[in-house]
């Protein structure tokens, strides 16, 4: 590694997913997204889901990874696109999803593709550009130059921050 | 030393002992210098000491002899006089304290047995030091325990008569030094052998990490998990060898199931340990007499609830002494006794544990918590009328309800009564109360046993199951269209027929935001909160489960009706239901229901009546109904015994032709049964044919009226959400017999010259009775309102006046005043229409010079009161 040749944008990469360069890549549409390696726990393929009525529209239910219950949120629907679920309600999802944690509860989020584990050198690392749609803006770490395409980094944790009404 | 003893135990035994050992020795040197107080005071500090930690590690055995103990050299100190007697009694104390430490060092508890003649000694002799105390205060040598010593050692030996006693008792035996010879022999006797044997391998307790534990709640939950989902698999497929050992799995991970569950176990008396001092200290502060009771204080608990049930109890019991309990004055007054009891109790019912608080206090002022209900808008007036004390009482659980003074202050309870149950409902929990006036009040808490695993019935609707909590759950009831349990709807409100009441119907799916389908089918889960009772309508109902209970993700915690979710046996997950949070969207949706019929009663043109309809099918696709107080009886006829004679079709009915007219579009059979309604008005009686009688129904009518009449239709209602028209009688009664209109009247020759003021505030009820007074040769003039009749008054020399009195009893009630003030009053006829003639109604008219009381519909009797000579009678009375 080059080494902290720039460390103004080493600071901002850092946050949300420390000093980790490895992500998780997925894509979201045509987009490539990466997720810091150290938040995954694990990819899986969730085929059974439980809606919750009422639930905000990001959460689309509840599923069971290996006894435990977890909360499944479609990040297409966080980033403000439609809910990549198909609405057959035969209960058969073939859906990708990526386990996270975070304090000590399990979520899992739906994306439409998982792909292979990069390796990125900080040297490629970029700012959020201003100009990104708000809903992008807020969840975005920053963007990786590829040598063909774009990776935008995810912030875990405020893809996580949804806005809830308050407890009845 | 045992392995594993517990350490607190282990601490007591040790430092205890060493304080007896002083205490022995100290005693014996006490006797000798009776007025050494160092040596006094010594003991009395060890003793107390001993007292404090056996209460404090829960040795209720020790405890009580220590505290005999205690009292007796308190005595000395205080002055009186130092007996040998009472030496050897306090040293026999602390022999059998030793060897009831010894017991507890080899099996961690205290040997079970009675020490009742040593402290009744004890106190025996404490009781006689107090006496000789208080004969000594005159003189003043009480101050001076030597002097008081002295005065009472010279005196003859048979003064202390109670020595004696004790001497010649046959319990232990004495050495002539006055201490027990034999110690171990008399009840530790027995044991003795025993405690040799066992001492190896006695019982003791092992202090173990909360943490631990919860760790291996998780596990076994997560194995009772493992097992649902095996037993699943072998539900779908018949394995033979797989059976038997899934057989054995099942009943180990149960048995496991309970043993981790004990140990999370708590006495629930742990929660309520601090209440007697707490009652005490409040008794001394009020001003009045209050005692404690408690039972079933060892009934166990997991101690996540006791945690968050101890709070709650403790409030409640608060408000009793503070609230409920009189002062002895009043009491007194009341012809009770001065001493106030609070009675704790709790016991196991089924998988849950039930806490009663009561009192013997005053019981709740229902009337106050009535005007409070009705001030604070929970509840309109007439409905909060309607509603039971038990209803009424209710009300204080609603938030913010009690925090007014006023009802705290003249009633029983209530501070806060809204916050315990939050806290109730938090744990699963459901809270009652009942309450008599004068006599006390109950209040009833039932709790899960734990809140890791519940017993859940699971349901679906639509394609989803859920989890209901099976300690809500009263009954399951089918419901389907035709059947006998239907759900039926008012104001498009589904409602179950139970038994005589009405369940109001939640649908799960409607709660869920999904618009219900047709609730027509499915299955009712009769749910009860408290006393209050509703039904949660689902699609299908599979099982009783045990379901381990995990929180709801915090992204999904706001939702109200859920309160966890679980994973089934196979692997699914499912909500649980908060049967609280369902209860909460009831009593939403109820009040509004209330403050709807509420307006409906108060607005000017009221149009609802709860009324009894038959309801039947006429025409191909004509709902009709017709109220069912006109109605004679239901017959079914074969066809063929109609005949036909001059146009009309008649039947020989009960020995007499009776007409048959079809209604609107039926076609009357000719063959086969045929529905008749037999409808019967003075000499007449006719058959109205119609293609089925479909129910009996009991509605609040909104009739839309028919502009055109003569159409055998008054008009329309909605009855269980279908349009239905009303039938229109007089359309069909002259149908049967042209010349009954005329018949009738020549009937009441007398009564044609007869006027008669309807006021009656239903369009329904007027197009329904005024026809039928029409038909009897009465002249029938309406008014919607009294102000409307007040107005039509003076327009004709009336006969009688009708009055509807359930829109407003006191203004009809001055009306007649009026009426009986004014010229000819004396001789008008008043008659009061009312839908429930209650006694205390009849009463009220009579004192308003009403001549008689109806009930609507009632029109036998109604035409009886009009038609027939009673207004002579009263003229000459």
């Amino acid at each position: 590694m080059s080494g902290g040749n720039d460390n103004r944008l080493a600071n901002e990469a850092a946050v949300g997913f420390g000093q980790s360069l490895d992500y998780v890549t997925i894509t979201i549409g045509e987009q490539l997204l990466g997720l810091p390696i150290g938040r995954v726990h694990d990819v899986f393929i969730a085929n059974r889901m439980t809606p919750v009525p009422l639930a905000p529209p990001e959460i689309v239910g509840l599923l069971n990874l290996r006894g435990r219950v977890v909360t499944a949120m479609c990040l297409n629907k966080r980033l403000g696109r439609p809910l990549s679920l198909n609405t057959d309600c035969n209960g058969n999802y073939e859906l990708t999803a990526v386990g996270i944690e975070r304090d000590g509860e399990a979520f899992a989020l739906i994306v439409d593709a998982v792909g292979e584990v990069m390796r990125l050198d900080q040297s490629t690392f970029e700012p959020v550009p201003v100009h990104l749609d708000r809903n992008w803006a807020a969840l975005a770490a920053g963007v990786h130059r590829l040598e063909d395409r774009l990776l935008v980094v995810l912030d875990v944790d405020a893809v996580l921050k949804i806005d809830l009404p308050l407890a009845a | 030393m045992v392995v594993g003893m517990d350490e607190l135990l282990q601490e007591f035994l040790g430092e205890t002992g060493e304080h007896l050992d002083t205490v022995d020795r100290e005693l014996v040197r006490f006797e000798q210098e009776p007025n050494n107080r160092e040596i006094l005071r010594t003991i009395f500090r060890l003793v107390h000491t001993v007292k404090g930690t056996c209460g404090f590690i829960g040795l209720p055995r020790l405890e009580a002899l220590t505290h005999a103990a205690e009292s007796v050299i308190g005595q000395f100190r205080d002055g009186a006089m130092v007996t040998a007697s009472a030496v050897t009694a306090i040293l026999e104390t602390i022999d059998r304290v030793k060897e009831i430490m010894s017991e507890l060092a080899d099996k961690g508890q205290e040997p079970p047995g009675s020490d009742e003649v040593l402290i009744t000694e004890l106190q025996a002799l404490a009781e006689h030091a107090r006496q000789e105390l208080n004969q000594a205060q005159p003189v003043g040598g009480a101050l001076d325990p030597v002097a008081a010593y002295l005065a009472r050692h010279g005196a003859p030996a048979a003064e202390d008569g109670l020595d004696l006693v004790f001497r010649s008792a046959p319990a232990p035996e004495r050495g002539p030094d006055g201490r027990l010879d034999t110690a171990p022999r008399h009840d530790a006797g027995a044991d003795d052998a025993t405690m040799r044997e066992s001492r190896p391998s006695g019982p003791a307790t092992l202090r173990v990490n909360v943490d631990t534990l919860e760790h291996l709640m998780t596990m076994v939950s997560e194995l009772v998990l493992t097992r649902n989902q095996l037993l699943e698999i072998s539900r779908r497929q018949e394995d033979a060898a797989l059976k038997a050992p899934l057989q054995r799995l099942s009943l180990i991970t149960a048995e496991l199931q309970d043993g981790v569950m004990k140990t999370r176990m708590q006495p629930i008396g742990n929660a309520w340990s601090k209440l007697p001092r707490i009652v005490r200290d409040l008794s001394g502060e009020l001003g009045k007499r209050i005692d404690l009771v408690t039972e079933g204080a060892e009934t166990e608990i997991d101690r996540q609830i006791l945690d968050l049930i101890k709070d709650p109890l403790t409030h409640m019991v608060r408000n009793c002494a503070d609230h409920a309990i009189e002062t002895p004055e009043e009491r007194r007054a009341a012809g009770k006794p001065d001493h106030g009891t609070i009675t704790l109790a709790a016991y196991h019912e089924g998988g849950s544990v039930t806490i009663a608080i009561s009192d013997d206090g005053r019981g709740l002022d229902i009337a106050r918590i009535r005007g409070k209900a009705i001030q604070q808008g929970l509840a309109q007036e007439a409905e909060i009328e309607r509603m039971s004390d038990a209803q009424v009482s209710r009300f204080i659980f609603q938030p913010g309800f009690s925090t007014a003074e006023a009802v705290t202050a003249v009633s029983g309870r209530g501070v806060g009564m809204d916050v315990v149950k939050v806290n109730v409902d938090a744990i699963g929990g459901l809270i009652d109360i009942a309450s008599t006036a004068g006599q006390g009040t109950t209040i009833t808490i039932k709790i899960p046993l734990t809140l890791a695993i519940v017993s859940a019935l699971i349901v679906a609707t639509g394609e989803q199951r859920f989890a209901i909590p099976q300690i809500v759950v009263r009954e399951l009831v089918r419901v389907k269209a035709g059947a006998d349990h239907r759900v039926e709807q008012i104001n498009g409100a589904p409602v179950l027929r139970l038994r005589g009441r009405l369940l109001p119907i939640i649908a799960l799916a409607g709660l869920m935001g999904v618009t219900p389908k047709a609730a027509e089918d499915g299955f009712i889960v009769v749910t009860q909160i408290g006393e209050r009772q509703f039904g949660i309508l689902v699609d299908s109902v599979f099982h009783t489960e045990e379901i381990v209970v995990k929180p709801m993700s915090s992204k999904l915690r706001h939702i109200p009706i859920f309160s966890g979710n679980t994973i089934l046996g196979d692997g699914a997950v499912v909500l649980i239901v908060d049967p609280n949070g369902v209860a909460r969207q009831v009593g939403a949706s109820v009040s509004t229901e209330m403050s709807e019929r509420g307006d409906a009663v108060a607005g000017p043109s009221p149009t609802g009546e709860r009324t009894t309809m038959l309801v039947f099918r006429a025409g191909p696709n004509g709902i009709k109904a017709v109220p069912l107080s006109l109605v004679t009886r239901l017959e079914e006829v074969e066809a063929r015994d109609f005949q036909a004679s001059g146009g009309r079709l008649l039947l020989n009915y009960r020995g007499r032709l009776m007409p048959i007219v079809p209604i609107g579009e039926v076609e009357i059979k000719t063959e086969g049964l045929q529905p008749l309604v037999i409808i019967s008005e003075g000499d007449l009686t006719m058959g109205l044919a119609v293609d089925a009688i479909v129910d009996i129904v009991d509605e609040i009518l909104d009739v839309e009226l028919q502009a055109m009449l003569d159409q055998g239709v008054v008009g329309s209602a909605i009855i269980r959400g279908r349009a239905t028209e009303i039938l229109d009688l007089a359309h069909y009664l002259p149908k049967a017999d042209p010349n009954w209109l005329r018949a009738s009247r020549r009937d009441g020759s007398t009564a044609a010259s007869r006027h008669v003021l309807m006021v009656e505030p239903s369009d329904f009820l007027r197009e329904m009775l005024a026809p039928v007074l029409k038909a009897s040769g009465l002249r029938v003039t309406q008014a919607a309102s009294i102000d409307e009749a007040r107005r039509l008054v003076p327009s004709s020399s009336w006969h009688s006046v009708l009055i509807d009195i359930d829109r407003d009893a006191d203004a009809a009630f001055a009306f007649t005043a009026e009426l009986r003030a004014g010229g000819n009053g004396e001789q008008l006829r008043l008659i009061g229409l009312t839908s429930f003639a209650t006694f205390d109604l009849h009463i009220r008219a009579k004192q308003a010079r009403f001549d008689e009381i109806v009930a609507k519909f009632d029109r036998r009797a109604l035409l009886a009161e009009l038609t027939e000579h009673k207004s002579g009678i009263r003229q000459a009375a």
